[in-house]
């Protein structure tokens, strides 16, 4: 009977055409917007997340076991070798840099301001893609040598700095006695969030290590790779190579407000899908309630013939999942049109300074992925049906002599 | 042997305030094979008898029973099944499906009872010939007449096999001639396939086939009386 009721329901869909139509376009704009802006919504978290991946930075990080508690030059770890380092040149493995990362003091003929002081290899940090994004005055450190400093554009107005002047930069030994040196600002850099500027200062690994008398030690070793979503097995993959002296962290851990951003998206991607269904259930439900009031006499008919009342609901509900099924087709057919062209890039330099202020460029890139389609599938298909049962479950309780005598 | 028989049977409508008596203890015994129908003026109890027997409808009281079954105390679902089964409808207003072609129609209770699709095929087929509509089995209702409609839709009867037809003023909408048509069909099949017909109608043209006439009057029995002249 399965194929005369998926017949039966076909057809019913298409008798009142224009209605049918009207339904399923709305059906497919609310399964368009569904996707599209959740496709906005990804491109957005998902560049606030690289952003946040890029200043952290790293999918993963090996540290000293003690260096979270006391991030001092005493909890340094030897730079990655034999099967670490081995680990480290496979896939998904896409990047990593060693650094030295101490608390320190910056001082001109002015003033002072503490920050973090990375000592970088600047090759390996610009594959990671954790350089300063601007160098507004000078250059960038050229190699893990170089013994100038690169300042933020705010710290070098604070210390009444400039380009090519000299600053101190002091921070502790590991006997913890004050190691200091004069170095020239070679270059200065701006940041996303400005606030950035006047927290950190680079200098060459190699020069830092030779300052503080920690030669071949640094403090981290951050870690890209192909899929931010899934550090969970780099992780494991990492732990094994470094053995139990050093802890390996995924940036879910290292940063949970940054990792809060994914499941606050998802959430609120349901939230607006559900939202979205809803106003769309009130359409769809009148429509099914229409179809049956006009086929009262038909049921009836049905009924009396001996269709019992669960095939007259299948069949009710049927129509609606031929509609849902048809509207989800369109709207996700639709939705990929639209995005897919845009997945370049939206240009949003208008409103650049809005989108700094959530550690993005002006350039909104929409991701569209999979498992939005699929979950707009499920709560369409699911609250369609639920909401379904409604006119469904009444065309299945008709009373036959009623129906038969209704006009 | 009896096709159907009713014992007894009382049933009241209630319309705001006014009770209506629909049935008054009536008892009928309608053998298999015969061809009944059932006459009266509007609101004498025809149609009630007639949905009673077709398990469509409750009496309040008595009993109905069809073969072997008693119906009366069957739930919907057991009286849905009975009526695909056993008994066969056919109705004033013809009452096909739209949306379906003449055969699909015919069809549609098979598909109901299970029958594979190359057995429905060739019975909705070889009925739609019988009954004189081969060639328009691809129409939709839309696209018949009202004879012709009404035909499919004894043809949509007899096609599961039933051991009774019921036909609710089935000649109301027909002019004469259609009219005619069909109760020589009614006729050719009541004596062809031994299905025992009860027809509620007060169609004067209609009781001068039927070999026994059932007269209701205010839901009481008021004659029951055996007609040999019936037009054969």
């Amino acid at each position: 009977m399965g194929a005369g009721i998926s017949r039966l329901a076909w057809r019913n869909l298409w008798r009142n055409r224009r209605r049918t139509l009207i339904m399923l376009a709305a059906v497919a704009v609310g399964v368009w917007a569904m996707v599209f802006m959740s496709a906005m919504m990804r491109g957005m978290v998902d560049e606030m997340v690289r952003s946040g991946l890029e200043q952290l930075p790293g999918m993963v990080q090996i540290h000293q076991r003690a260096y979270r508690d006391d991030p001092s030059v005493v909890n340094s770890m030897p730079s990655p070798e034999g099967t670490l380092q081995a680990a480290l040149a496979e896939p998904p493995v896409t990047a990593w840099a060693a650094r030295v990362r101490v608390p320190a003091m910056v001082a001109s003929a002015r003033a002072s301001r503490g920050l973090t002081l990375l000592g970088v290899d600047p090759a390996a940090e610009r594959a990671l893609g954790s350089v300063p994004p601007t160098i507004s005055e000078g250059r960038f450190l050229e190699d893990e040598h170089d013994r100038g400093v690169v300042l933020g554009q705010r710290l070098v107005e604070r210390l009444e700095s400039d380009l090519g002047k000299r600053v101190v930069i002091m921070s502790q030994d590991p006997q913890n006695d004050v190691a200091d040196r004069g170095v020239r600002v070679v270059g200065i850099y701006k940041a996303r969030l400005p606030g950035d500027e006047e927290r950190f200062a680079y200098a060459g690994r190699a020069a830092l290590q030779e300052l503080l008398q920690v030669p071949g030690q640094v403090s981290e070793v951050a870690v890209m790779a192909t899929d931010y979503r899934r550090p969970q097995a780099l992780v494991e993959h990492l732990a094994r190579a470094a053995g139990p002296q050093l802890e390996v962290l995924p940036w879910t851990e290292l940063d949970p407000f940054l990792s809060s951003m994914l499941d606050l998206q998802d959430g609120f991607s349901l939230v607006f899908m559900v939202v979205v269904f809803l106003a769309l259930s009130f359409g769809l439900v009148n429509t099914l309630a229409m179809a049956v009031f006009e086929r009262i006499r038909e049921i009836g008919l049905m009924q009396a013939l001996g269709m019992r009342p669960g095939l007259i609901l299948r069949q009710v509900l049927l129509e609606s999942l031929y509609l849902l099924l048809l509207g989800l087709a369109v709207g996700n057919g639709a939705a990929w049109l639209t995005i897919k062209p845009l997945e370049s890039g939206i240009e949003l330099s208008s409103v650049a300074r809005g989108m700094e202020m959530f550690a993005m460029g002006a350039t909104l890139y929409p991701a569209l992925y999979w498992r939005d389609m699929v979950l707009a599938t499920v709560v369409v298909l699911g609250l369609g049906v639920l909401a379904s049962l409604i006119p469904a479950w009444r065309a299945a309780r008709l009373d036959p002599i009623r129906a038969l005598n209704s006009h | 042997m009896s096709a159907i028989h009713c014992r007894d049977l009382c049933k009241t409508f209630h319309q705001g305030e006014e009770e209506i008596t629909g049935l008054d203890h009536v008892s009928l015994d309608i053998e298999a094979g015969s061809f009944v129908a059932l006459v009266g003026p509007s609101g004498s109890g025809k149609t009630t008898l007639l949905n009673a027997m077709g398990g469509l409808d409750r009496p309040d009281s008595g009993e109905i029973v069809l073969g072997d079954t008693r119906i009366d105390t069957l739930d919907q679902g057991e009286l849905a099944d009975l009526r695909l089964n056993r008994i066969g409808f056919v109705f004033q207003s013809y009452n096909l499906v739209p949306v379906l072609s003449a055969r699909e129609n015919v069809e549609f209770v098979m598909q109901l009872q299970g029958v594979g699709a190359q057995e429905r095929a060739a019975r909705a087929e070889a009925v739609l010939a019988e009954i004189g509509l081969e060639g328009l089995s691809g129409r939709r209702p839309a696209e018949l007449s009202g004879g012709q409609q009404q035909r499919v839709a004894v043809a949509r009867a007899i096609a599961s096999e039933p051991q009774l037809i019921l036909a609710d003023e089935p000649t109301a909408n027909l002019d004469s001639h259609s009219a005619t048509q069909l109760m020589e069909l009614f006729v050719h099949l009541n004596r062809e396939h031994k299905v025992t017909f009860v027809m509620a109608t007060h169609d004067t043209r209609v009781m001068r086939y039927a070999r026994r006439v059932v007269s209701l009057q205010d839901g009481r029995i008021e004659s029951d009386q055996r007609t040999p002249e019936a037009v054969e």
